[in-house]
Formats: C-alpha cells, structure tokens, sequence
C-alpha cells in the first residue's frame, strides 16, 4: 500500500514534469524538468527492484547526458525572445497523434501479472509464481549476492559479446563527434 | 502489483514525448524529446524485468548507451547546424528540400 502510494506521487511529478518540459518556451528550462522526470523515473525503478538501473539513471542520465544538453544550450547562447513553439494548428495534430497513440497503449494499464503469465505459457492453470520462478530466484539471489551481483553476472556473461560492441559504439561515437564538431581537421 | 500502472505511466510519457517532437521547432529540445522517449520505454523494459528476469534490466543499460552515443552525435550535428545557419530552428534547416 505504502509503495503505491509512492509510486503515484512519482508517476504524477513525472508526468507534470514532463509537460512542462515540452511547454515551457527556454530551453534551459526544458532541460531541467527533463532532469526532474528523470528523477522522478529513478525513484519509480527503485519501487520496481532496480536499484542499480536507478543508480545509473540519476549518474549517466540526470548527470552526465543533461549536462551535455545543457552545455550545449549555453554554448549557443540561445535565447527565449522567439519562440520555438509551433502554432495552434501543430497543437491539435500533436493531441491528435499523441492521444490516439496513448489511448492504444494505455491499455496495457489492466495488465496484472497473472494475465502476463497466461501469455507467457499458454495455460491458464500455471500461476504467476510458477510461470516466473527465474525471476523469483533471482530476487532471493539477490539478498544473500547483492543487486550489483545478479545483474553483472549475466552482464558479463551471455551478453558478453553485446557489452563488448557497446564499447565499439561509444568509440564511433567520440570519433564522429569530434569529426562533426571540429571547425579544420 | 504495480505492472499495470507502470506500463499505463510509460504509455503516457511516451505519448508526451511525441507530442514534444510534433510541437517544438527547436532541434535541441526536439532531442530531449526524444530522450523522453527512451525514458519511456525503460520504463515498461524494468516493469517486466520483474517478472521475466534480470535480461530487461541489462538491456535498459544497452539502452541508456545508445541514448548517450545517440545524444554526443547529434549534438555536434546541432553544432554544426549552428555555425551554417546561426540558428537551431527546424525551420532554418531546409536545403534538402531544394
């Protein structure tokens, strides 16, 4: 009970958070109410028993990416006297999309662990503690091992390979934008 | 119990995200849109995470990677963008449709 109503209030600054982000005409404001839903999605991963994930939100996420947003902003020196934001018209096309968009999905809202487990496995005679006895190992793996245990174990293990190509990435990355940002090579 | 309302929460953020993207005319906030976006469907990856083991929690990190290389690149694109047009406008950005 105490958790949901902890996970409303976050859901609710999120959601807030997020309009304001995509109203709010500076984008040195925009920026920080981005870093407010952020927030705000760490403290809901942590309800949901991600705590590392939650960890790597407020540091990668809130930390390191929004700074980068920010310098940005600051090095272009942008300012708020014109606004960015579209008129009426691109209003009611956004409601549009964007309601019909959410009104599909948010059916997802009735989705009860016992129906995930009837889709999983097919019968609906299986349990959800059954159907998920691997997650339900994991999370007593994780009291005696620690969170940071279960989640490098496989990390480092059958996602080898994919961790190893993410590094690649970052590589192509650093390169491309020094490449793109530098005045003379 | 809290899968449902997870779920609901990461549908509405995303919709909001996109909302941002069709609104906005600033290619920088058009990015933190869609960084939005990405949050959103974090989200619902470590909703199921829960219930499906710990392989939705890793591919979040995957990612949170890909926003971060994601977001390096296209920055210095708005960078350069800047330096030929003065100006993040999406509106400024039009010598491709000639």
């Amino acid at each position: 009970m105490m958790g949901e109503i902890v996970f409303y209030f976050f859901a609710a600054a999120s959601i807030l958070s997020a309009l304001m982000c995509i109203t709010q005409r500076n984008p040195v404001a925009s920026a920080f109410w981005l870093i407010s839903t952020m927030l705000a999605l760490a403290g809901i991963f942590v309800l949901l028993e991600a705590q590392f994930i939650a960890a790597v939100q407020v540091l990668v996420y809130a930390g390191a990416i929004m700074v980068l947003f920010l310098f940005v902003i600051m090095l272009l020196n942008l300012s708020d006297r014109v606004s960015d934001i579209r008129g009426k018209l691109s209003w009611v096309v956004a409601a549009l999309i964007a309601g019909a968009l959410a009104a599909s999905l948010i059916t997802l809202r009735g989705y009860t662990p016992a129906r995930l487990a009837l889709e999983v496995t097919g019968s609906a005679q299986i349990p959800p503690e059954i159907a998920f006895q691997a997650a339900e190992l994991a999370r007593t793996e994780a009291t005696s091992r620690g969170v940071i245990g279960v989640f490098a174990e496989p990390l480092f293990g059958s996602y080898l390979v994919p961790f190893e190509i993410t590094g690649l990435l970052l590589l192509t990355a650093i390169v491309g934008a020094v490449v793109l940002a530098k005045r003379r090579l | 119990m809290l899968l449902g309302p997870s779920l609901g929460l990461s549908a509405i953020l995303f919709a909001i995200g996109v909302a941002g993207v069709i609104v906005r005319r600033n290619a920088i906030v058009l990015f933190m849109c869609i960084e939005l976006m990405l949050n959103a469907v974090n989200l619902s990856f470590i909703a199921l995470a829960r219930y499906h083991g710990i392989s939705g929690q890793i591919m979040v990190f995957f990612v949170m990677t890909v926003a971060a290389a994601e977001a390096t690149v296209g920055l210095a694109i708005i960078l350069a963008l800047f330096r030929h047009r003065d100006s993040v406008d999406l509106k400024d950005a039009n010598v491709l449709q000639g």
